[in-house]
């Protein structure tokens, strides 16, 4: 029997598609040749199979090889498959037992001496695998753990071809991988504690805001002079969003293993990710790009906090690609192959100077043309805003704040009410669309949102009051709920929509400019 | 009168040389005719001003400049017409024709001009409204530049108070800079009028606006610095009105806030002290209309509405915008509560946001 084969997978977007790696070694001219839809990586693979083969004191004969991943209609990339094709050759040459191999998946990069290396995406094709009923999976050392996450499967560490061809013929005793499951448990943030809010002293109205934000799943923007801890601020709202399950646990590690940023020592991502981005960056970096696409930072963002900096010296372009994943909570990524869909259900916190120089309206310290000062916020686009329902303003850190003696509340005492807020929500939405507050539109704003006649008439009063438009109203009415529900009030008050007014998003037309 | 705007259309010869070409030939159609064929006698008139001349006879056309300004609704207005203001004529350097737009101001009246920096407080912009107001209510003509900022707020006030108001730009009367004010610019027209020395269609460049003050001040019988900074455009206006003989009225402000710096430097090189509409309109002999009833009746029960908290939480408030955390800090309440409050004021008119979570006082 010359011809044999071996389980892998590989890696589209964030799909994984089954591999077949068979090999054939007969009789003809002695030569080296693989097929199968293979991107330059996985070509280059044949060089290194045969020197890692070579270096690891087995003698291939001089006979014609043929190597093909199958199906053809899959494009292979990565370096994934130098393991599986040096197992599916050795087998093929009759240098492995024949059934040594059965319903194990393998993955692996060699490297010339025959040392195995780790790859990315261990964690989703694991799982993969378990669902497509494999028993083992041999995976480099180390990416041992991060495979052991995926439960109801034997994982085999491999640390070189050697040991591992002398495992499979029975000459070493192979060990199988026992998962510490209790070394991590979702909900615990590691490091957490590095950052809480007890760190942030005074700013009461922007603790509460960011507060009234998370518990309502609302899109935050705080603008402020530099330097007035919004960026402190921002990465600490992770810590008070409720705990990852251990399914969001797991949906989010596995797009990060797909962009190789998985801790090689507790693989499991177990506290919201905090993504902050530079406001150079392209369109790609954010959204995910490449002809089969990568995740951007949106989707690393998922189930955490996606923080923009400096937003108005973002590129338009780049904010306006971000309209449709706030929308849709995912990204649709169109190819001419294909389309890729990746997750992006992320809390967008966005910060601001409010004029070039950051200290307006303070006229002492400004230096900037009340042209500038209106053109400044003016950039970022109307329907942007659209989506950001609460604006707070940021104030800058004085001394007494830094050094304030004052207890703080910590993030678990906010946390805990919001997740109350949450539950009364969830109980509310119970079989609809809607998770959160924030996503209220149309009918159904209308419908839980409904109002006493006292508190139509502040409303009234306040829409003529402030100019405000019907965008403004719906924003005010979305966010005084998320205030009710962490009152756990059934009915907006009417100092429900008072403080909601506060949060307003100021209309773009009125920025800057003092309307009269 | 075609040619004598074909002459002042031309650019690149001062007024001066325009006023006296044209007193040299009589009209000027007399001066379009020469082809710059000026007599030896008029040596003030250099070879280079003949090519220019020269150059604008083929260049303009006479009869096109006047279709466009009937099309504008443009009035063409020359230094020896009789319209032409006699408070600009006697001026040192008298522009040589004015554009207008809508009407010119009344000389019977008396015309205050009310100016200042664009980039101003909301502490500046509330006094100008107020004094443009109160001014236009008692029957004086506000005259201003429709700049940002005082200008603007002068003006808006002299609206409110349902008086008239000049506007003189740096550009052509029927271009409205900056373009946001183009509401004012189409209110001041029911009632007033929009004047400048370019000719229509002329860019709003910076070397026109330090020429364009002198006809704010020619035109006004005293000026009012609201707020400038050190070396602002509006103390050009204000040396500028010394120079015509007009008086010049500085408003006060914190001495360390650096946009009343201007109007400090004034006051101490002898201005008058802007205290009170009131009494500067005594100053200045104008009869004053007592304040409507309603109004005072309303600020009374503004006060009775306010609650003790509410009424800390105002107090507290100035011109001066505050930020919601300064005001935590001074009242000490919870940002809900205070925000609460804001809110509330808000919409009963007694504050207003004027950036992100930075209050005033609104005046009423």
């Amino acid at each position: 029997m010359a011809c044999s084969f071996v389980p892998s997978a590989a890696i589209t977007g964030l799909r994984v598609d089954m591999v077949r790696v068979e090999a054939d070694v007969s009789n003809g001219l002695p030569m080296f040749h693989m097929v199968g839809y293979l991107s330059s990586e996985v070509k280059e693979a044949s060089e290194r199979v045969r020197t890692a083969i070579c270096n690891s004191g087995i003698h291939l004969p001089p006979k014609k090889t043929v190597i093909n991943l199958s199906p053809a209609t899959v494009k292979k990339r990565g370096p994934s498959f130098d393991l599986p094709i040096a197992l599916s050759v050795l087998q093929s040459a009759q240098e492995l037992p024949p059934g040594s191999l059965k319903n194990t998946l393998v993955l692996g990069e060699l490297s010339l001496d025959g040392k195995i290396r780790k790859v990315k995406g261990v964690l989703p094709i694991v799982a993969e695998a378990v669902r497509a009923g494999y028993d083992s999976c041999i995976l480099p050392c180390e990416n041992v753990s991060e495979g052991a996450l995926a439960e109801g499967i034997r994982i085999i560490g491999a640390e070189s071809l050697s040991q591992l061809c002398r495992r499979l013929k029975g000459e070493e005793k192979a060990q199988a991988h026992i998962p510490d499951r209790g070394a991590q448990i979702p909900g615990d943030v590691p490091g957490s504690a590095s950052v809480d809010y007890s760190d942030i002293k005074g700013q009461e109205v922007v603790k509460r805001a960011s507060e009234v934000a998370v518990a309502g799943g609302h899109n935050l923007l705080l603008i402020g002079p530099p330097g007035s801890g919004k960026s402190m601020l921002a990465s600490r709202i992770p810590t008070i969003l409720p705990p990852l399950s251990r399914e969001e646990s797991m949906e989010i590690t596995k797009i990060y293993s797909v962009v190789g940023l998985v801790d090689e020592k507790c693989p499991l991502i177990t506290g919201r990710p905090f993504r902050s981005v530079h406001h150079t960056a392209t369109k790609a970096a954010l959204i995910g790009g490449g002809g089969i696409p990568v995740p951007g930072e949106i989707s690393l963002a998922h189930g955490g906090v996606l923080f923009l900096d400096e937003l108005a010296e973002f590129q338009r372009p780049v904010l306006e690609v971000l309209r449709q994943p706030l929308e849709e909570r995912c990204i649709r990524l169109a190819r001419s192959h294909g389309n890729y869909v990746f997750p992006a259900g992320f809390m967008l916190v966005a910060a601001s100077n409010p004029c070039p120089c950051g200290s307006y309206p303070d006229m002492t310290r400004c230096r900037c043309s009340p042209g500038q000062v209106e053109q400044y916020l003016g950039r970022i686009s109307q329907p942007f805003l659209d989506r950001i329902d609460i604006c707070i303003e940021a104030p800058a850190v004085s001394y007494e704040d830094l050094k304030g003696a004052g207890k703080a509340e910590a993030s678990a005492v906010i946390r805990e009410r919001v997740c109350r807020a949450r539950e009364i929500q969830e109980r509310r939405y119970k079989g609809t669309e809607i998770r959160t507050n924030a996503m209220l539109e149309g009918k159904e704003l209308e419908k839980h949102c409904r109002l006493g006649r006292e508190e139509e008439r502040l409303m009234e009063q306040a829409f003529t009051a402030l100019g405000l438009t019907a965008r403004t109203y719906h924003k005010i009415l979305k966010v005084a709920r998320t205030i009710a529900d962490l009152d756990g009030d059934e009915e907006i008050r009417c100092f429900h929509l008072q403080e909601a007014v506060g949060y307003r998003t100021m209309d773009k037309k009125y920025w800057g400019r003092r309307a009269r | 009168m075609m040619y004598e705007c074909w002459l002042a259309e031309i650019r690149g010869i001062s007024d001066r040389k325009k006023r006296m070409l044209r007193k040299a030939f009589g009209t000027g159609k007399a001066v379009y005719d020469s082809d710059g064929a000026c007599s030896a006698s008029m040596d003030f008139f250099t070879k280079k001003d003949i090519e220019i001349l020269r150059q604008a006879k083929q260049q303009i056309s006479p009869e096109e400049v006047r279709r466009a300004q009937e099309r504008l609704g443009i009035r063409f207005i020359p230094f020896f017409s009789e319209e032409y203001p006699e408070k600009i004529s006697k001026t040192a350097d008298p522009p040589y024709a004015l554009y207008v737009k809508g009407s010119l101001p009344p000389p019977g009246r008396k015309a205050v001009a009310i100016v200042g920096a664009r980039r101003c407080t909301p502490y500046g912009e509330a006094m100008a409204l107020e004094y443009g107001e109160e001014l236009a209510r008692c029957g004086a003509v506000v005259i201003s530049g429709m700049a940002r900022g005082i200008d603007g707020a002068g003006q808006r006030g002299a609206l409110n108070g349902g008086g008239r108001t000049y506007a003189v730009l740096g550009c052509g009367a029927d271009v409205c800079y900056p373009r946001e004010h183009v509401g004012l610019y189409a209110d001041i027209l029911k009632s007033g009028g929009i004047l400048s020395e370019l000719p229509s269609g002329a860019p709003p460049l910076p070397v026109h606006f330090p020429r364009r003050n002198r006809i704010i001040s020619a035109l006004s019988d005293v000026i009012l610095v609201m707020e400038a900074e050190e070396r602002s455009g509006s103390l050009i206006t204000a040396d500028l009105a010394l120079e015509q003989g007009r008086d010049v009225y500085a408003l006060p402000g914190p001495a360390t806030s650096p946009t009343s710096r201007g109007c400090h430097r004034l006051i101490a090189q002898g201005a008058g002290i802007l205290l009170s509409p009131r009494e500067l309109m005594e100053e200045l002999d104008i009869q004053i209309v007592k304040l409507c009833k309603n109004k005072e009746k309303s600020k009374e029960e503004n006060k009775k509405v306010l609650e003790t908290t509410e009424n800390m939480v105002y107090s507290c408030l100035g011109l001066f915008p505050k930020s919601v955390n300064e005001l935590v800090a001074a009242t000490e309440l919870s940002a809900q509560e205070l925000l609460r409050i804001l809110a509330y004021m808000e919409i009963k008119g007694l504050v207003r946001e004027v950036s992100k979570n930075y209050y005033i006082k609104a005046r009423k």
